[in-house]
This record gives structure tokens, sequence and C-alpha cells, in this order.
């Protein structure tokens, strides 16, 4: 099976051996064969064989930009949701202000959301994430939407691209959590195109010939409100 | 339980303050509704709602046994409602919370006290045996406005429900008897606007919720509010209003799907 | 206890008009839910079954955590208008075996390792009830799994072979089950062919279970196809509607 020039391939699928190969990300070895894992896009490098995953939850990889929602603030730290199989934590320390001890409510409560980068995954899948960084803050106002992970790339497309035409035509402030947070900050009509082209984009990922068409969509519903 | 960001609750919030809604919708306006019956082949009568993306899939049993001691000549009624884990990343295995609770009394009440299932013609030997009738509500998909489609999904179960007479030696199997039924319409209250059949993000943040039933006549057959807000006259009117012309719109939905049953 | 009608005649046809080892009518679909993580409904002959994935996700409470790997709990349940007498809603002592066995299936082809202290919770609602649903909904939960990105070793099917009327035969339907000499469901990992569940009630020789061991092992194989077509089906389906 193969769109947009990339094959497809599912769990249990034989894609090469370690003879010639190696086994890279969302595949595994058994007895000299190298599966797939997971339902996603075959990509070969050198002699390593990868699958890049087509569904499934976010799994979070140190340095990736996220946005949280703030689930519980703890004496020393809050825990996070980042759309990942696991909550974060957040220490005291990661964060730019000064807190006293006990007072961390009065900087992030239960709700608030935040643009983090993580920090450090351990063996146990234990997540922390940080705001110490000029680019990572408590985001205010605009409208905030989930969207499936694997479709990130997508959105974000080749360079950029992508998400550069959405803000080129709807202007909007958008950013784009890896771990498929996405939260939009415009005028109602923006943001509510911003929105569709997103959507199509989910719906259609897989397909040739998308920018085109977001493209089309984009200017269309940018005429219709002029 | 999953925590809902106040950036969403106060963009929500926002466009209806301007007249809008997140899925682009008017304020009294219900999302597409499906209704699929005769679904279950074990069932005596079953039915499939969709309303958007909410499923709720409700199915009819029959059995014969002793009538209620203060009601000796009528059959029995028993509804029940499952909020499987299935439906939502919130719902909980184990047994009936309160809101099943409160979902399986409000679709009862609703067909029992607009004595929708003609149960006086549900006796078998006057004071020994009846028909008991079992209302089974699962959900199956979990995107707000679970009242309104458990009860048109009720509903519609009942209007192409088969009476197993046969199965139990008294006689051929017959429709059960129904009389034009009363439909339920819900509304919530987000900062005081309020919107037709919400959709899970907004009723996850709605402060408060009425339901009301009205019938053909355009009478009130049952209402029940619902969360710890509060309302005021003129707001209840406004939900009454909306659920008679909605209601009006949905009996015509729920006419046209008994016609065409899977049967 | 033992009817007077006559399974399987002379000529191998039986009451449903299917030959020994042809299966019933099956239908997959994978991704039919929105809030589940994954899904899939199956018919099966007269089987209607509903299978939502949800996870991996932190199980709690704490104390039930695998600091390893995840621990998969997949519930099978069976709602109370989906067989002929009503069930009382809730877990039976049935349903909490047939639970018990299918999570153990399930976790020797899921990487439970790649998440320590999750959970993978599988829900398997039945909804209209005719044999064999302990294999519908296994083979169910297999599409399920991978709608939900859950990473495998393999895409779990399962079958029943049985014997009635004193011959093997395939995939019981309801009077086969009822009525018949033996049952025998079974779980496989089509690739390796190893066994992931195994359960039989009833009366067969040992050359009679071999039969029925390659006839259900056989009709895994079939279905497998079924589901893989299924799976890739929905990826298609996006790419046909679109060109």
């Amino acid at each position: 099976m193969s769109t947009d020039g990339r094959q497809i391939v599912i769990p249990s699928q034989e894609l090469g051996d370690t003879k010639t190969h190696k086994s890279g990300r969302g595949t595994f070895v058994e007895r000299g064969k190298i599966y797939s894992e997971r339902i996603g896009f075959l990509n070969i490098q050198g002699d390593m064989i990868h699958v890049v995953p087509i569904t499934g939850r976010y799994d979070p990889t140190p340095g990736d930009f996220v946005i949280g929602i703030v689930e519980e603030a703890s004496t020393s730290n809050w825990m996070v949701d980042i759309n990942a199989p696991y909550p974060a934590l957040l220490h005291v320390n990661e964060v730019p202000w000064e807190i006293d001890f006990g007072d961390t409510e009065k900087y992030l409560n239960k709700g608030d959301t935040i643009l983090a980068k993580v920090l450090q995954v351990d063996e146990s899948k234990k997540l922390q994430i940080t705001l110490n960084d000029r680019n990572l803050f408590k985001i205010k106002g605009g409208h905030i939407i989930d969207v499936e992970a694997s479709k990130v790339p997508r959105i974000i497309g080749k360079k950029g691209s992508m998400i550069a035409l959405i803000k080129k035509y709807t202007r909007c402030r958008i950013f784009v959590g890896q771990n498929g947070r996405i939260w939009i900050d415009g005028d109602p009509e923006g943001i509510e195109n911003a929105l569709q082209a997103i959507n199509k984009i989910q719906t259609e990922a897989l397909s040739f010939g998308l920018t085109n068409r977001i493209e089309e969509l984009l200017k269309k519903d940018a005429k219709d409100v002029r | 339980m999953t925590v809902v960001p106040a950036i969403k609750r106060d963009y929500i919030t926002k466009l209806a303050e301007q007249g809008k809604r997140i899925d682009g919708r008017n304020f009294d306006h219900y999302r597409k509704i499906e209704i699929e019956t005769g679904i279950v082949n074990k069932a005596e009568g079953s039915a499939r709602v969709h309303i958007g993306n909410t499923q709720v899939l409700v199915g009819i049993k029959m059995d014969v046994g002793e009538p209620f001691p203060d009601s000796p000549n009528m059959g029995v009624l028993s509804t029940a409602a499952e909020l499987v884990p299935l439906a939502s990343p919130d719902f909980e295995s184990g047994p009936p919370r309160e809101d099943a609770i409160e979902l399986a009394r409000v679709v009862d009440r609703g067909v029992r006290e607009s004595k929708v299932v003609e149960v006086e013609k549900l006796v078998i030997t006057p004071g020994e045996k009846v028909w008991v009738l079992f209302i089974d509500i699962h959900i199956l998909d979990y995107d707000g406005n679970l009242f309104d489609a458990a009860s048109l999904g009720a509903l519609a179960a009942l209007s192409t429900t088969i009476v197993p007479a046969k199965r139990f030696e008294l006689g051929e199997d017959y429709p059960l008897p129904m009389i034009e039924p009363p439909i339920s319409c819900t509304a919530v209250k987000i900062n005081n606007v309020v919107l037709f059949d919400p959709c899970y993000d907004e009723e996850v943040i709605a402060d408060v919720r009425l339901t009301v039933a009205t019938d053909y006549n355009g009478d009130i057959r049952a209402m029940q509010k619902g969360l710890n807000g509060s309302l005021t006259k003129e707001e209840i009117q406004k939900v009454i209003k909306g659920a008679l012309d909605n209601g009006q719109e949905i009996r015509k939905k729920l006419m046209h799907s008994i016609g065409k049953k899977n049967v | 206890m033992k009817s007077d009608i006559e399974l399987i005649n002379s000529e191998g046809k039986r009451l449903d008009g299917r030959g020994p080892e042809d299966l019933r009518k099956i239908k997959i679909e994978a991704g039919v839910l929105h809030r589940a993580d994954g899904s899939c409904s199956i018919e099966w002959g007269g089987n209607k079954i509903l299978v939502a994935v949800y996870g991996p996700r932190e199980a709690v409470p704490r104390h039930c955590q695998n600091p390893l790997r995840a621990i998969v709990q997949a519930r099978y349940n069976m709602a109370a208008f989906s067989v002929e007498d009503r069930k009382r809603p809730g877990p039976d002592r049935r349903s909490v075996e047939i639970s018990k066995v299918i999570s153990e299936a399930l976790e020797k082809v899921i990487l439970t390792e790649q998440f320590p202290r999750a959970t993978v919770d599988v829900n398997i609602e039945v909804l209209d009830a005719e044999a064999g649903t302990r294999c519908a909904g296994l083979t169910a939960a297999g599409v399920a799994l991978v709608d939900a990105g859950i990473p495998l070793r393999d895409i779990p099917v399962a079958c029943a072979a049985g014997k009635i009327g004193g011959r093997v035969v395939l995939d019981l339907g309801k009077e086969e089950d009822n009525f018949g000499d033996a049952d025998l469901p079974i779980a496989i990992s089509p690739r390796t062919g190893e066994v992931l569940l195994l359960q039989m009630d009833g009366h067969l020789t040992l050359d009679e279970f071999n039969q029925a061991y390659d006839l259900a092992v056989k009709g895994c194989q079939q279905v497998s196809e079924m589901q893989k077509k299924a799976i890739t089906h929905k990826y298609q389906a996006i790419v046909a509607e679109v060109e």
C-alpha cells in the first residue's frame, strides 16, 4: 500500500534482515528478521529501517516543544498533562519565577496552559518538563485544540511551510506542540479558518497535493471574510 | 478525569457572548441526528442513535413476571443505563454511579409518566402474570447530550419492539402497543447563554443543564435540571420554547425512521 | 443434554447451510469511535461486537502499576439485551474469566516493555451474541490495538473449532455450541503460530483434538487476512477519497 510516495506497513510485516540492515524506531527484531511494530510509513535511511507511526499517542522526546495543561499544583512542583501516556512533572526550579514554599498555585493553577519543553525522560518513563527558556511561557487567550500527534509533521510542513501558509492567510498566531496540541490566537474568523485548514490536513494527511488544496481553501476563506 | 484547559473554557464562553459556538451552530440547533432500528437480533426491539459524534444503543428485552403489588393490572417497566468505559476515557468500570442512575431514571420517567407504552395492555393474568419490559441504554461514544440520545433511542427501540408472545406460548408475536411519544430536548447554560444539544466541550464547562420533554400537543411532560448552577424564569422559558421547536423536528425524524425499520 | 436436531447431515451440510470448514460471514471495520484511541467493530455470524482501546495511559491506582512494563486490562462485557434471556448489567463470573484469558492473550503480543507503569485498556462490548463471542472480541481487539498505535509483535486473531454429530467442524454457530460435542476456541499470533488463548470443553479423542486444532488455526489464518484488509482499507479509503 503506498500513498504520497511512501509505503505504509502494518504490525508484524517483515521489513528486512539483520544481515543487511539495522532495526530503527518502530521496528523490532526476531530471529534475525526486522518487523514493523506499528502501522506507519516505511522509512529507510542508509541501512537503518524505521517505521514512522500514523497513529498512536505522543511519545515524549527531550527537546520537544509541548503545550501542556496543568493538572495539579503541589508544594514543590506541578503535574502537567502533555497528551502523553504519562503526566509530566514541572519542578519549581524549572520555572523563571522565584517561588516561595507552598506558593505554587499563585503562579500556575489547574487548567492553566503552558508552552514548555521536554527536559528529561528516564527509563521508567518519568517525564520532566521545563519553562526555563525565553521561548517558553504561560499561554493566555486564544483557543486550543488537540490533534493526533502523528499528524503534527504534516501540519507544520516541510521547513514549516504548511503552518506558515496558515498563519499568513488567517493572520493568526499559532503554536504547534509536538504533542499534538495546537494554540491559535487571532480574530474569530481567522481562528475558524485556521481550524478548518487544520482539520482538512488531519483528514487528508496521507494524500498527494495537499499543500495546494490547503492554499486554495485558505485563499477562498480569506476572500469570504473581506 | 481529563482537565479542561481554562483557555478552551474562555474561548467557548467568549464565542457564546458573541452569538457563536465552536462548531459553528446556532444556539438552538441540533447536530446531525441519525436513527437506525432493528440493530440487535437478540433484542425484542433496538435502536442506535447518533447525535453528532455521540452514539447510543438502546435494547428492549421482554420477559414474563409478577406485577408490582400496588399495580396488579399493569405491565412492569424497568430502565437501566450503562456508561461503559468503551465510550469515553473518563468512564470507569464498576456499578452504575450517579450519572448513569440519573440518566436511566430520567429516560424511565419520560417513558412511564407519558404512558407512551400502554402498560395496561401488557397484562397476561391480572394480579399474577404480566409482561416485564427492560429498557437498557448502552452508551457507545460520548460527545455530549446523552439525555436526548438515550431518550430518542429508547423511543425508537420501543416503537419497533415485537412482543415475543410465541416464545412464551402466549399466542402470536405482536407489536408493542404504543402512543405517540413526547420528545426530550436538552440545553445547557454557559455564562447566561442558553445552548441546545451541547457537545462534550460545551457540556463539561456548562453551569447548568435543563431537559424538557414536550408532546405533539405542545404540552410539557417532563423536566430535569442538572449540575450545580441556577436558572432564571426567562431562561427556563427559553429552553421550553427551544424544546417545543426542536421537539417537533425530532419527532418527525423519529416517525420517519420507525416507518423504515430494519426488521 | 442433546437435542434431536441433526446438526450436520451425511453430506456434511450444517443447519445454516455451511460446509464443515466454512466460516460464518465476517465483517470488520477499524476506527469507528471518536473518543477511543483505537476501535473496531466486528460482525461475525450473528455476533455484533464493538471494541475500544484506551492507552497506553498511566495505570491507577499506583499499586496496580508494574514498574517495568504496561499491564493489559481487557474487559469483556455483554450488553443486557445481547442475549435471549436479558442479562443483568455488570460483570458475572463468566465475563470475568473471559476478560482474564483475553488480557493474558493480548499481553503476549503487545510490546509492553515500552510503557512501564502504564495500562492498555481494551473494552470489549458484546452488543448481539451468537456463539464465539470471545473469539470475535479478541479478533476485533487486535484491530483496535493497531488502530490505537499500540506497538505489537503481531496482530492477534482467534477462531474456534468443535465437534458436532461426531464430526470436527470450524466456527460453531448457536445450536452447534449448545448441542454439539466439543468446543475449542483458540487465539494465535498468526506470524509465528504461537497459541495465545486455548480453552476446550466437551469430549475429543486425541485424533479429533489434532484435527480441531489444525482446523481452528486454519480458520485463524483466514480471519487474519480479513483483519489486515480492514486495517489497510481504512487508510486506502482516505487516499481514494481525495484523489
